[in-house]
């Protein structure tokens, strides 16, 4: 059956120490600039939603994107989602008031699915997106903690069934194994998931190109996909400066200056909207 | 009063104690409107327009006005003073009679229906994202802004007594939904105006004309 959902192109910001970074298989991360400017230019460039994702949060229990937060939602006219060390409803709570829609919430709901139940109480369903990292070594499924450094023994189908009925909103479905790769989505375990469950399903990890996402949209009931390095690269020359003092000043350094932006958002609404799927363009 | 300034027209914001208030203080802000935000019934009194947001749950969202004497000052602002509410997704579901989430719930009662959950059946629930709406009776928004897309997030939609009131409707799956309601001094949006970028902001920017 055809994919009728409208779909959402999301860019995904993930952030280290208020850099925008963006690494491989969610490791190697490489520091491309201050998030808000790509964030804007992605909110005037047709973005369906912004997502900011604190990727070391995790890893040493701190939360700083607050003021990223009301920095970007005093700007930026659609929906921002947060995540990235959302431990309790203290944490979802701050990162409400920052001025975050929603919230995306992955290690705490494995070491306690209770707290979704909870969390799905107080603030709705709606706004509860959890994600889901799934890695598959020799032919068997893992899901992964603290933006892919744990494994934990259990199938993401299975996980995702669960997280629904615990109250979830909506899945944020990562492949680790296709994230950063540029290669193309896993688009039969996408399908797969998000046909067994009745919440959205957002795709993230393997866009290299508009036709990577207009097969998985094909393929799929997917409601939406998450971008972010093809988006990334394309606009980082547009922030050059003269010298930066953070960040991989190398490769920063050395982006050329006149490359001309092929503005992938767009042009990826152009072609699904050419291909009779529903955009918002 | 079209002719007023936005900056003349002091406009509330109800907080709810749910979570998107950041985001309409900022929208309504940035059209130019005074804005205040209101977290009891004194602050309410001062208002032109009152703006009631809402994300989360209609028991919890009723308990609360009726705990903080809220929805008594809100209806000497609609009903005495006849001046303009507008409610914003929960925020315009609180605005009909009764809600069947989590057992029966009386609302505001400005408006009579019900509010009903949708069926996961044929389509994703929640409905999450980007949709059109059709003008219906009111023709209150120009046509040219009904050929947008607006954001929505919801499970619960409002079932109206009377077709008068559907301003527009939105179709989910098989499903034609009532998403904006209009009686007079009463205004709501199903979706989220302060989310949906510049055609959004110009609905919020039609509240000017309502007063």
């Amino acid at each position: 059956m055809k994919n009728k959902n409208f779909i959402r192109i999301i860019p995904k910001l993930d952030i280290k120490n208020g850099m925008l970074i963006k690494g491989i298989n969610l490791e190697g991360l490489r520091v491309l600039g201050d998030p808000f400017n790509f964030a804007k230019y992605y909110y005037e460039n047709h973005a369906d939603e912004i997502c900011y994702i604190d990727n070391v949060a995790t890893l040493y229990g701190t939360n700083n994107l607050s003021s990223f937060i009301s920095q970007t939602a005093k700007n930026i006219f659609i929906p921002i989602s947060v995540g990235g060390g959302i431990r309790n409803i203290q944490d979802i709570e701050r990162i409400f008031k920052a001025g975050a829609d929603k919230v995306c919430i992955n290690s705490a709901v494995i070491d306690n699915p209770k707290f979704l139940h909870q969390a799905s109480r107080i603030f709705g369903s709606a706004n509860i997106t959890v994600v889901i990292e799934y890695v598959k070594i020799d032919n068997k499924y893992f899901i992964t903690k603290s933006t892919g450094r744990d494994l934990v023994n259990c199938n993401p189908l299975n996980w995702a069934r669960k997280v629904e009925q615990y109250g979830a909103g909506e899945i944020f479905l990562t492949s680790v194994n296709h994230e950063g790769l540029n290669n193309g989505f896993d688009i039969k375990t996408i399908n797969k998931i998000s046909k067994s469950v009745s919440i959205p399903v957002i795709a993230h990890g393997g866009a290299g190109s508009v036709k990577h996402i207009v097969d998985l949209v094909k393929k799929t009931n997917v409601s939406g996909v998450s971008i972010s390095s093809i988006i990334h690269y394309d606009i980082a020359h547009i922030f050059k400066k003269k010298k930066f003092s953070l960040g991989n000043l190398s490769y920063l350094n050395n982006i050329k200056k006149n490359k001309k932006t092929k503005n992938f958002i767009k042009l990826i609404k152009k072609t699904l909207a050419e291909k009779g799927f529903n955009v918002r363009n | 009063m079209s002719e007023t300034k936005f900056d003349k027209i002091k406009v509330g914001v109800v907080d709810l104690k749910s979570h998107n208030l950041f985001s309409i203080m900022q929208a309504v802000k940035n059209i130019g409107y005074k804005t205040s935000i209101i977290s009891g019934p004194k602050e309410l009194k001062k208002n032109d327009i009152v703006i009631l947001p809402g994300v989360g749950s209609f028991k919890y969202a009723m308990k609360y006005l009726n705990k903080t004497g809220l929805s008594h000052e809100l209806d000497n602002h609609t009903l005495h003073k006849k001046k303009l509410l507008f409610g914003i997704c929960l925020g315009m579901l609180l605005l009909f009679s009764k809600s069947t989430e989590f057992g029966d719930t009386r609302g505001l009662n400005f408006l009579s229906g019900n509010v009903k959950k949708f069926k996961k059946d044929t389509v994703k629930v929640p409905h999450v994202g980007w949709n059109t709406i059709k003008n219906k009776n009111m023709k209150l928004f120009p046509e040219k802004l009904t050929k947008e897309k607006f954001y929505f997030i919801h499970s619960y939609y409002c079932v109206p007594r009377s077709n008068n009131e559907i301003n527009t409707v939105t179709n989910y799956g098989k499903l034609k939904f009532c998403s904006s309601v209009i009686k007079d001094n009463i205004f709501g949006t199903q979706f989220h105006p302060e989310k949906s970028g510049i055609p959004g902001l110009k609905i919020l920017k039609i509240l000017k004309n309502l007063i």
